[in-house]
């Protein structure tokens, strides 16, 4: 075995891709949020549906959403198999367990925080992202220009009360895993010294709520605005 | 006090086990526990029954031997080694369970008794100075700042008891290891075999089976010794840092 594969085989080396992958996500996460900003500039989506287009088509962005795929698949699989170490690792539970006084209840349960954020990616990406790309979108000309009219189908999608709940609730998973998420990337990486870490703990604690609220207020302002 | 203990008994490594269970009086405020259980284990002894069996020591809260697991918490309710809980943190009337450490790397051999000789091995994998230091050196004659000096002091202070293993959901053992590889990176005795100790003190970590760790905090919290998990930060870049520049391909 390579000291490649031996290090990324070993706990600390997959826990590295964990982090990685997760500070990574956390990048992509404020580019989207940051983006998705335009759906309240109230110009009927003009600059939103330019932005779509910039972000599906320009080269450098496309580098980064391959990076992104890559990320989600990446801490999707090292999470399943540090899941299935760490359950082997205890193969008879205790029959009495006082975990809620020692530890928060969203970093033990990452992997379900987790699984359901996956389970709304993947809905989400059909919704929006597939759409985009090869769904029947229609289009719009700004200044002889032809765009997708993205932007009408995010309004579409968000006249239905039910997906507005659905993402709702989604962001509010996102928050609680982001919440043990953020900080503990760091701890991984080797990064905890007293110099900067109440910085970084400040930080995600104000992360794992402020995006989750910006990316649940898209589908609210939608929802009671049109 | 009166209380009723629920107490994992297992004959042997091979034997399934259960909990039974185990009326107990006249205990006092003032006893510890593993006192409390002397008492019970007298009354068994006396009646022809097989004691409990349980790992023990000193009994000053220094050698690490106890490893109970007391109403879902390693060494019970405070945060201290359970020679060192007394019968004053329960309540009268209470029902106890105790269990033993609960992990695939530390195989119960009898009741509460477990095989903590995983630790061993992974502190004979590099948790030593293999280089001959010499005698006592005089004061001051290796310089070591005081801030530096604290800091490998503290991470000393694991007295290698399972705890962290045992309050862990994955059964990690990374606060342990993370002590012991931090106590020799900080001191300049520890520096010659430094790149190595953390590449085969992690490498016999995961042999043993250890899960690995998803900074829940528990360990710290539970710890009777207090280590930080800053421990396990720098073990970390210990182990990042050697694995890309140490000469062991």
């Amino acid at each position: 075995m390579s000291w490649v594969t031996k290090t990324l085989k070993s706990t600390l080396g997959r826990k590295l891709i964990m982090a990685l992958t997760g500070l990574f996500l956390i990048l992509f996460l404020t580019g989207h949020v940051s983006g998705n900003l335009l759906l309240f500039k109230g110009d009927g989506g003009e600059a939103f549906n330019m932005y779509a287009k910039f972000m599906t088509t320009n080269p450098a962005v496309k580098l980064l959403s391959y990076l992104t795929y890559i990320s989600v698949i990446g801490h999707v699989i090292y999470s399943i198999t540090l899941n299935r170490l760490n359950k082997s690792a205890r193969p008879i539970g205790y029959a009495e367990s006082g975990a809620s006084t020692n530890s928060t209840w969203s970093s033990r349960n990452m992997g379900i925080l987790g699984t359901i954020i996956l389970v709304f990616l993947a809905g989400h990406m059909y919704s929006f992202w597939f759409q985009m790309h090869w769904g029947d979108v229609p289009t719009v000309t700004y200044s002889g220009e032809e765009y997708k009219d993205l932007f009408s189908v995010v309004q579409v999608a968000f006249q239905q009360v039910w997906m507005v709940a659905l993402y709702v609730v989604a962001m509010i998973f996102l928050g609680f895993h982001l919440s043990h998420g953020f900080a503990s990337a760091f701890q991984t990486l080797g990064l905890n010294h007293k110099k900067y870490s109440p910085a970084i703990k400040t930080l995600g604690s104000i992360y794992c709520v402020l995006v989750p609220v910006l990316f649940a207020s898209m589908p609210l302002y939608i929802y009671f605005t049109s | 006090m009166q209380l009723t203990l629920k107490i994992w008994r297992q004959k042997n490594a091979s034997d399934k086990g259960g909990f039974a269970t185990y009326p107990v009086d006249h205990v006092s405020k003032d006893m510890s526990f593993l006192e409390m259980l002397d008492v019970l284990n007298e009354e068994l002894t006396e009646k022809g029954q097989d004691p409990v069996h349980f790992d023990h020591d000193c009994r000053e809260g220094i050698c690490g031997s106890c490893s109970l697991y007391i109403n879902g918490k390693p060494h019970g309710p405070l945060q201290t080694t359970t020679c060192q809980l007394h019968m004053r943190s329960f309540n009268d009337g209470e029902t106890v369970t105790i269990e033993p450490w609960r992990a695939k790397a530390f195989p119960v051999l009898k009741d509460l008794v477990v095989d903590r000789s995983a630790f061993d091995r992974i502190i004979q994998a590099g948790g030593y100075v293999s280089v001959g230091t010499g005698g006592v050196p005089d004061a001051n004659e290796i310089p070591v700042p005081k801030t530096i000096a604290d800091l490998a002091m503290d991470a000393a202070q694991c007295i290698g008891c399972g705890a962290c293993v045992a309050a862990c959901k994955n059964a990690s053992a990374m606060l342990f290891t993370s002590a012991k590889v931090s106590q020799l990176a900080l001191l300049p005795q520890g520096q010659v075999e430094r790149k190595t100790r953390a590449e085969k003190m992690v490498a016999q970590m995961d042999a043993e089976g250890f899960g690995a760790c998803t900074n829940t905090g528990a360990c710290e919290a539970e710890c009777p010794k207090g280590i930080s998990i800053t421990n396990i930060a720098r073990m970390n870049r210990e182990y990042f840092s050697a694995v890309v520049s140490s000469e062991n391909l």
